[in-house]
């Protein structure tokens, strides 16, 4: 049986019209919502345009039409059947300081993990920099090359010759260890998919590098200088790498998915919401790090007092742990389904 | 593994539609594209940049290297919001992103598939996205996966225009209703789109095949129902498939009545 396909299209014809128009205006403005009717409407057009389809595949096998009815179905039932969070508002307040945090303490079972893989890289590092002189020239990367030479020599330079880099150059070593420092997160979020062992590996060897300068800086009795040259920047830099790394281990849990019932697709859709929060959050804070380490972590004694410098990142340090583990308590965050690590 | 042209869904109320995924080969020539748009970008940019070094020096660095970074990053992301789907690449090649279950396309998806390039660009060259796109039965690269999106193509669609095929002609097999009746019995749904495609697309054929096809049609239609002589008398094949077609598609139509000076079948206007 052959449906009259001149008569069925001038029939139908005005039905998919509207539907595009609503589809169109759905589209383009997602956050004006429908009035009850328009929604009732809406949902008509669909079903009959579904059905539309089915007669097309069963009786005519019209390809053309069959395409574009194809392509209205699918647009509509995105529409229709999109359960996740619908989008409302963005608000970066709202983001900042509430989904950010929350995402983190949702999975902050992987962020122990991350620290606990740069942990054992930092003893590492450091066992290798007390019992092998060769180590740090072996192991330390080529951006570090300046912590190649004794730390007591390097302290004395600083102090002697305090910092005369002009603004404009401050600007651009901020830039570098911006730009750095985000890449080096991101590639520890995407290689979350090499089932975490590439994530494993970028934690573990920035662990190392931490070992080998702190042990050195350490028993050249430097302390001091090691602590305020890093806690500045480092102690928001440290843990926005760590969240990177977070994210990786998140997207690698759900890859191997331990312990879940849920299928492979099913666990990463569940998942890729809180990856994007987590790394918008890391760059976030990798920006205030490269600002405050070129602009501030840069300066010693006797420009700025090294107690200052400590005092400096301890205040930042209880404000991070507060944002990350207080903010957005209070309001209701329902988990999406097999989110967590 | 086997791969999937097609990506199939079914809604709740049993509907099932599908949509053509793009292969590996048109994704590569729209990231092409990307490149090349990029790779100009960046000229203009560098060129900007010279400018300003000369009256900011190293700030103008700065301020290039950041830009550098954000559009590197933030290309993909940035067309992909904003067009649903689509950068220029895509958009010129008529390819588009969506989720992978039908469902609408996420801010959070399109960060993540696009972030996700810099495993999918290891070693060099998209070499891993490349591969991974080979093997997967969506073809899709790590990206894709993580973020749970497609990269499907839009079809060009438009609706058959019969009226292009009889307007106004008239059919000589409308006189026997009976045997238009058996015809449209006998026939099935994909014979009948065959020839309705075969004259839609007549136009472009080479001349020879253009015979050769409706010779071909309207044998086999003989076959299935036979018209009296005076009806069939004098028509080409193309005509005769004309005809066929013009039953099977619009059985409800009046029939015209012949007139004097036009012979006994359809002709193309």
């Amino acid at each position: 049986m052959i449906i009259d396909l001149e008569k069925f299209l001038r029939n139908e014809r005005p039905y998919w019209t509207e539907l595009e128009g609503l589809l169109h205006r759905l589209e383009n403005n997602p956050n004006q919502p429908f009035e009850l009717a328009a929604v009732k409407r809406f949902h008509y057009l669909y079903e009959r345009t579904a059905a539309g389809l089915v007669k097309v595949n069963t009786f005519a096998s019209e390809p053309e039409t069959r395409r574009y009815l194809e392509g209205l179905v699918a647009r509509a039932y995105g529409e229709i059947h999109e359960t996740r969070d619908r989008a409302r508002l963005f608000s970066p307040w709202r983001w900042l300081f509430q989904t950010f945090p929350q995402t983190f303490r949702r999975h902050v079972r992987a962020f122990w993990l991350a620290i606990g893989i740069t942990i054992a890289g930092v003893i590492f590092g450091g066992i290798a920099a007390a019992f092998d002189p060769d180590a740090k020239t072996a192991l330390l990367p080529e951006m570090f090359s300046s912590h190649l030479s004794d730390p007591s020599e390097r302290v004395a330079r600083e102090e002697r010759r305090p910092n005369r880099a002009t603004a404009a150059q401050l600007s651009s070593f901020s830039a570098q260890l911006m730009v750095n420092n985000i890449m080096v997160s991101i590639k520890a979020l995407a290689l979350g998919m090499t089932w975490g062992v590439g994530t494993v590996v970028i934690l573990f060897y920035n662990g190392i590098i931490l070992g080998l300068i702190s042990v050195d800086y350490v028993g050249a009795g430097q302390t001091t200088f090691l602590l305020a040259w890093l806690l500045p920047h480092g102690v928001i830099e440290l843990p926005a790498v760590l969240i990177g790394g977070q994210a990786g281990l998140v997207l690698a849990g759900a890859l191997v998915g331990w312990g879940r019932r849920l299928r492979l697709r099913a666990r990463l859709r569940a998942i890729t919401p809180d990856l994007a929060t987590l790394i918008c959050g890391v760059a976030l804070l990798l920006v205030w790090a490269g600002l405050i380490e070129a602009f501030f972590s840069q300066y010693h004694e006797p420009v700025l007092p090294y107690a200052a410098k400590i005092v400096f990142g301890m205040v930042e340090l209880v404000l991070l742990v507060a944002f990350l583990s207080r903010c957005g308590r209070e309001a209701p965050a329902p988990p999406p389904p097999g989110a967590r690590l | 593994m086997s791969q999937a042209t097609t990506l199939v869904l079914r809604t709740p109320e049993g509907v099932i539609f599908s949509q053509s995924l793009a292969g590996p080969v048109a994704r590569a020539l729209a990231w092409l594209i990307d490149v090349a748009l990029f790779l100009a970008a960046l000229t203009l940019l560098g060129t900007i940049i010279s400018v300003l070094r000369l009256v900011a020096g190293e700030t103008a660095e700065a301020l290039g290297l950041l830009l550098y970074f954000v559009f590197s990053v933030g290309y993909g992301i940035f067309f992909e919001w904003i067009w649903r789907g689509q950068t220029v690449g895509k958009r010129l090649l008529r390819l588009r992103v969506v989720d992978a279950q039908g469902l609408r396309l996420k801010p959070s998806q399109i960060v993540i598939r696009n972030l996700l390039r810099v495993v999918d660009m290891m070693p060099l060259a998209y070499l891993v996205g490349g591969l991974a796109c080979v093997l997967s039965r969506r073809t899709q690269r790590l990206g894709d996966l993580a973020a749970n999106t497609v990269v499907i193509r839009i079809p060009r669609t438009s609706e058959p225009n019969l009226e292009q095929l009889m307007a106004g002609k008239y059919n000589s097999f409308r006189r026997y209703p009976h045997l238009a009746a058996r015809l449209r019995q006998r026939l099935s749904a994909g014979e009948a789109a065959l020839a309705l495609q075969a004259l839609l697309r007549r136009d472009r054929l080479e001349p020879s095949a253009r015979l050769e096809l409706f010779g071909s049609l309207a044998g086999h239609f003989r076959e299935q129902v036979r018209f009296p002589q005076e009806a069939t008398e004098g028509i080409t094949d193309e005509q005769y498939v004309r005809n066929v077609v013009d039953l099977l598609y619009r059985p409800e139509r009046a029939t015209p009545a012949p007139s004097h000076s036009q012979p006994a079948a359809a002709s193309l206007p």
